[in-house]
């Protein structure tokens, strides 16, 4: 054999990463940690298994003559994710061009409002509904709001992100005319991204129906108030109408507003 | 002097843009009417403002003594069991999720239906609402911990399974090949080309779903299923707006904390 041969008969060694060794094991640890904390037992999930099956079981024989009683909440959940959207975007809207930097100068104005509205983003939307439904009591009011502010952190993000990613030419041309600020955000900024305020508003509104329909069962108004009810008293028939049209109209409103959004960005 | 300079020309009128256009407006200015009919807006309790204002004074002045008394039921024990929730949730999630999204994968199957099928069966799974899981199998295990795993579990395969299935779409096919030239068995294929090029973008979708699930499982305690979610309802209840505060205060540094580690790790893997 050639030395050459013999070389190619060798492959190359693989390298040993210490550092991968060290996931490994703190990712290991963590398990084991995670499962003793929250003491998860799978022997005790197959245990009851059948009582768990059970349940699937008559939630997949839905209780039809229920629909009545549901369609009404289900267009309340609806309309409590349409003004939730429209009342954040608006907001988001208006927020967005106060922390873009490319139209705002002022460096503490803009760090002080991200910072705010970072704080406001990592609040989850059920937390904010129950929050609202001790303020303002329970029903639809207290899911608007706390969708309007859970619509408002998801939109300002994006939006203010494709704001100051827009081509500075036409801001300079309207500069170098004697535009003032509102003259150049009207026919200079907003032109360039309002395809994708609506493109964002659209997925927000998405997010918005799912979670409209669990608002209710804190309280806050839609269908989740029958989901809390039906399941406490162990109604699985009624459980599973609901879920079923729910996953309808999630599957639905996705499907139209994503068919939309795609039309919107040709 | 010549006044042509001065005048721009007309706008071209694209007349089917416009038709189109004022239809949408119209139609998205009737939804909002129609959302705003059948809502109750004067149903806001009087003492609205005093208990937002209350909830204000309550983040201000935070319960330290809330924060660690070692009686395991304080703040920082409640927010390391919804951390140990969200990990393994997300871990359970993850492992189940892989299979899916094999089957989710359109690039792996000859027939379209396969996929198709699997994309049907993932949008099912992401749209059965979390709180329902969570309360199935609190009937299941109990109340606690576990059953808000359990719930995270099953209800993650939905996004990370899609997720995951798009990276195995977007793969490059040349290592497969490669294998398979070299003589590899279908076997060999996914375990020496498919998993090690999937393994960066597989860890970095699932270190997102654990950001997401962080977020669940400080809600899932809302209806039992464990982590800080449950003294916060507790709070809100008993109107103990300064450990409403405290609890508040710990949620969005956790969720402050964990975005900022993982995004850091992310970014070190792409």
């Amino acid at each position: 054999m050639t030395d050459s041969e013999q070389n190619l008969a060798v492959l190359p060694k693989k390298k040993l990463h210490v550092m991968n060794l060290i996931w490994l094991l703190v990712f290991i640890v963590g398990l084991v940690i995670s499962t003793n904390e929250t003491h998860t037992n799978l022997s005790a999930l197959f245990a009851n298994f059948d009582q768990f099956g059970d349940i699937f079981v008559q939630m997949l024989h839905p209780d039809w003559s229920y629909l009545g009683s549901v369609i009404p909440l289900l267009l309340e959940t609806i309309k409590m994710a349409v003004l939730g959207t429209i009342i954040g975007s608006v907001l988001a809207f208006v927020y967005s061009l106060l922390i873009a930097r490319n139209i705002v100068k002022n460096k503490i104005v803009t760090s002080v409002l991200r910072f705010i509205m970072n704080i406001i983003r990592t609040i989850p939307d059920l937390l904010l509904g129950a929050i609202f439904v001790a303020i303002v009591g329970i029903g639809p009011v207290a899911g608007i709001l706390a969708l309007s502010i859970f619509t408002f952190g998801v939109v300002v993000k994006l939006f203010y992100e494709a704001i100051e990613t827009i081509d500075p030419g036409p801001i300079e041309a309207l500069t170098a005319v004697g535009a003032n600020k509102l003259q150049i955000i009207m026919f200079a900024v907003l032109p360039q991204v309002m395809t994708y305020f609506i493109s964002y508003c659209l997925y927000a509104f998405e997010i918005n129906v799912r979670a409209s329909t669990v608002l209710g069962y804190i309280g806050a108004g839609g269908i989740g108030l029958y989901l809390q009810q039906t399941l406490q008293v162990f109604d699985y028939g009624k459980t599973g109408t609901i879920i079923i049209v729910i996953i309808l109209v999630v599957v639905l409103i996705d499907y139209v507003s994503s068919k939309s959004r795609e039309a919107l960005m040709d | 002097m010549n006044t042509s300079i001065k005048k721009l020309p007309a706008k071209p009128v694209d007349y089917k843009k416009r038709i189109k256009y004022s239809v949408l407006t119209i139609l998205t200015i009737a939804l909002i009417i129609w959302s705003c009919t059948g809502i109750d807006f004067g149903g806001i309790k009087a003492t609205a403002g005093q208990i937002a204002g209350a909830i204000f004074a309550g983040i201000f002045h935070p319960d330290w003594s809330y924060v660690y008394n070692g009686s395991g039921e304080d703040l920082v024990s409640e927010l390391w069991q919804t951390i140990c929730i969200a990990f393994l949730g997300t871990f359970i999630s993850a492992i189940i999720s892989l299979p899916f999204a094999f089957w989710a994968a359109h690039t792996k199957h000859k027939h379209w239906y396969v996929s198709r099928s699997g994309k049907i069966v993932l949008a099912v799974i992401r749209s059965f609402p979390e709180i329902v899981l969570a309360l199935m199998f609190i009937k299941a295990v109990g109340p606690g911990s576990a059953a808000g795993v359990l719930a995270l579990g099953f209800h993650s395969v939905g996004m990370l399974a899609k997720l995951f299935s798009e990276e195995i779409e977007n793969l490059d096919d040349g290592p497969n090949e490669a294998v398979a030239a070299a003589g590899g068995s279908k076997f060999n294929i996914t375990m020496f080309a498919t998993l090690p090029d999937l393994l960066p973008a597989l860890i970095s979708n699932t270190l997102y779903r654990f950001d997401v699930s962080i977020r669940s499982a400080s809600v899932l305690g809302l209806v039992g299923a464990g982590g800080i979610g449950y003294p916060l309802i507790i709070a809100l209840q008993y109107r103990q707006w300064n450990r409403v505060g405290i609890i508040l205060l710990g949620i969005i540094v956790m969720v402050v904390v964990i975005d900022w580690i993982s995004g850091a790790i992310r970014k070190k893997l792409i």
